[in-house]
């Protein structure tokens, strides 16, 4: 048996926010699987298994979750799969659930990312002494600031693009109903003047801590096709692909990970696509601190090493340039942890599909959903197209 | 469906307390003995996939360090479960169906030696009603075990006939924790540890990890005289919540079993992941195994049985006698969650 084509026929997600006190973690999950189904025009009883993923269990303070979850997600009876690949969770999911299709096991799968970081304590849970490391205390962005630091060593980019990023993500998720940030008085100076938290990261810089979740409908060929006969155009996968590397290792370049590029490569060279900037439409990042937007421009190929942040000053990225990055605003503007990697696999979709609403790009065709993890050692990345691939 | 067969099995020696060792220093003589045994070095693995949990390791990504154990570079084609290694073979499986790897290596590793592992289990449970009543999944298999003695499904003296089997069989196992020729009618005898169990009714605490190679087609057969072809996988689950569940049974376990096609054939061994002594009998009789079935000829998880990887060990060992030519079909299964919550089911062949 080949590989089968996989199409992505449904879409949801929860307005994201600080605080989700009205609804339990098995609440906020249904509610986006509720809304993918809707959007694929089906019930529960039309999914075969039941894919979920999230960041550490440490972040709501339950062993497992599926496990507790597997009623209110419609899989009693039914394969039920849970995932875990650092940061870069909600993506590494999509991509188990794609496979199952893919490999002819399942027809329909429903796939759930989500965090409700409202019940814990993310800075504590990431920032527990591991035996025979130095401890760090200093959550993700204490651990990033060096990256950047580096970053801009390297490149010789000034100050200031960190703050473009912010202020375009930002700007961004304003035309975004769901996202959690809607900072309607942002400006150039406000993010500059805001409080710095990690040199160089200022506070207008960072992720906001989210309670949200995100669903994905995940089908066959036939179920692809019968949805664009509806007049509901599916997103076709047309390349998936994960990669890894150490930790702790003296010949890993943590600013411009070989992982993160060849993860790249693998997933462009399934699409057939040898030029990303010209080929690809519109790109949906993982870009939890501003500057990781130019730094992730070079590790993709979007620009030569050390160019990344002159697409960013040029505008190249805004949604009126030609790679628009994050139009729904990004991790910068929502980050339910375990959500944010299928979010930007989901947002990737919904603009293959026309759906993106007032911040859809016009005639996009091809487009890049791309998460990352752990300190930048894990990746996972998937090309989805309006076309149907031809194998 | 592609050809995909277990050709190797590494474990440690499975102990109370392994503190002489981390997680990555545990594991790495472990892939070593798994690759050793599959004639292979590192860089033929197409696909790495584990199984592990924060909880036990008591830190936030504690996987991500422990890949050194596989050492990832240059960087490898990877992911990660928070379930027990059987599902992480799953997911390799799976992966290998669209042919995107012909060689996977899947570890699973658990200490539960450092916390009270009584205490960490409760947080599987649901967070708003029943984890917070911090019910253990010895009380809880303590209720499971009342539920089947009272409707007439097992008998104590049964029970006592499994962990007798298991210290017996355990004696072959170089890896095992407990062995010995234990009488059942002596085990009767010894006091309750949480009625109706006894203390031999319950599983060992142990620390340990398992490495499993899969391999595809005729990769398989240059690596192995008799590779354990997947001739059926399947897993299903159940609510977590006990009231709406009929605990003398294993709806999911019998789900699980029909969807893999383990009535297609006879069955020659079977390695059942059953913590506790009373649900070796329910699975056996929802899994379809008659009394003719070698079951648990390792020992089984009452002779080790290290969380994350029990299940993982319950595979390799039912493929290991495949491989080893004492049996032609084989069934490997493992469980997750409160009371046999989630079961997998793997149907193994020889050629």
């Amino acid at each position: 048996m080949g590989k089968q084509r996989v199409a992505i026929v449904g879409i949801g997600q929860t307005h994201h926010t600080a605080v989700r006190g009205d609804v339990s973690i098995a609440g906020l999950v249904r509610e986006a699987a509720q809304r993918a189904l809707d959007d694929a025009q089906m019930t529960w009883s039309d999914i075969d298994a039941v894919v979920i993923g999230k960041a550490p269990d440490f972040f709501e303070g339950v062993m497992m979750p599926e496990l507790y979850l597997a009623d209110a997600l419609g899989a009693v009876g039914k394969p039920m799969f849970r995932v875990h690949t650092a940061g870069s969770v909600g993506g590494s999911t999509a991509i188990v659930a794609q496979d199952l299709v893919a490999a002819g096991i399942h027809e329909r799968v429903l796939t759930v990312a989500f965090e409700k970081q409202s019940e814990s304590e993310a800075m504590w849970a990431l920032s527990m002494k591991i035996p025979f490391q130095p401890p760090m205390h200093a959550g993700a962005g204490g651990y990033f600031a060096p990256h950047i630091r580096g970053y801009m060593q390297r490149s010789g980019a000034p100050d200031h693009i960190g703050i473009l990023v912010a202020l375009k993500d930002r700007l961004n998720a304003l035309k975004n109903p769901y996202a959690h940030l809607h900072e309607h008085d942002i400006t150039f100076d406000s993010v500059k003047d805001s409080m710095m938290l990690w040199d160089p990261i200022r506070y207008s810089e960072t992720c906001p801590s989210s309670d949200g979740a995100c669903a994905l409908v995940i089908t066959n060929e036939k179920g692809g096709d019968a949805a664009a006969a509806a007049g509901r155009p599916p997103a076709w996968v047309k390349g998936t692909a994960f990669r890894s590397e150490p930790t702790m290792f003296a010949g890993r370049d943590q600013v411009n990970p070989v992982g993160g590029t060849e993860c790249a490569r693998d997933v462009y060279a399934q699409a057939g696509i040898t030029n990303p900037r010209q080929e690809i439409d519109v790109v949906e990042m993982y870009v939890p601190f501003s500057w990781f937007e130019p730094m992730w421009l070079e590790n993709l190929l979007f620009a030569e090493e050390g160019q990344g942040w002159k697409m960013v000053e040029e505008g190249a990225t805004q949604m009126d340039g030609d790679l628009p990055v994050n139009c729904s605003g990004g991790v910068l503007s929502s980050n339910p942890i375990g959500a944010s990697g299928m979010l930007r696999f989901g947002e990737a979709a919904m603009q293959v599909r026309g759906q993106a609403g007032e911040h859809q790009i016009d005639g996009a065709r091809t487009a890049l959903g791309h998460a990352y993890g752990g300190g930048s050692q894990f990746f996972a990345m998937w090309i989805v197209g309006a076309d149907k691939p031809e194998s | 469906m592609r050809d995909v067969a277990i050709i190797s099995l590494g474990q440690t020696d499975h102990a109370r307390r392994r503190n002489d060792v981390n997680d990555v220093e545990m594991l790495m003589p472990v892939l070593a003995d798994a690759m050793a045994g599959a004639n292979i070095t590192k860089d033929r693995v197409d696909f790495v996939c584990s199984g592990s949990s924060d909880y036990l390791a008591g830190q936030g990504f504690s996987f991500v360090t422990t890949l050194d154990a596989f050492g990832p570079w240059p960087p490898i084609s990877e992911s990660h479960v928070d379930m027990d290694g059987a599902w992480a073979l799953y997911e390799a499986w799976v992966k290998m169906q669209s042919g995107h790897a012909d060689i996977s290596l899947i570890y699973a590793y658990g200490k539960s030696s450092p916390g009270e592992i009584r205490r960490v289990m409760t947080r599987q449970l649901d967070p708003y009603y029943t984890g917070p009543l911090w019910a253990d999944p010895v009380s809880l298999a303590a209720l499971q075990a009342r539920a089947g003695l009272e409707a007439g499904a097992f008998t104590e003296e049964q029970m006592a006939e499994v962990v007798a089997a298991s210290r017996r069989n355990a004696k072959a196992n170089p890896h095992a924790q407990l062995s010995g020729d234990a009488e059942a009618v002596a085990l009767l005898d010894e006091d309750y540890f949480v009625s109706p169990l006894h203390k031999h009714d319950c599983p060992p605490i142990t620390d340990g990890a398992a490495c499993v190679i899969i391999a595809a087609g005729d990769v398989a057969r240059e690596l192995c005289e008799r590779p354990a072809w997947i001739r059926g996988f399947d897993h299903r689950i159940e609510p977590n919540a006990l009231g709406v569940r009929d605990l003398t049974t294993s709806v999911s376990a019998r789900q699980a079993a029909e969807k893999a096609g383990v009535a297609a054939g006879g069955v020659d061994v079977a390695e059942i992941h059953a913590p506790f002594s009373h649900q070796e009998l329910i699975l056996r009789e929802s899994l379809g195994l008659g009394a003719d079935v070698s079951v648990n000829p390792s020992g089984g998880a009452l002779a080790a049985n290290p969380i994350m990887a029990a299940g993982l060990i319950r595979l390799g060992e039912a493929a290991a006698r495949i491989t080893g030519g004492e049996a032609d079909r084989a069934i490997g299964h493992a469980t997750s969650g409160v009371c046999l919550q989630q079961n997998l089911v793997c149907v193994l062949e020889g050629e």
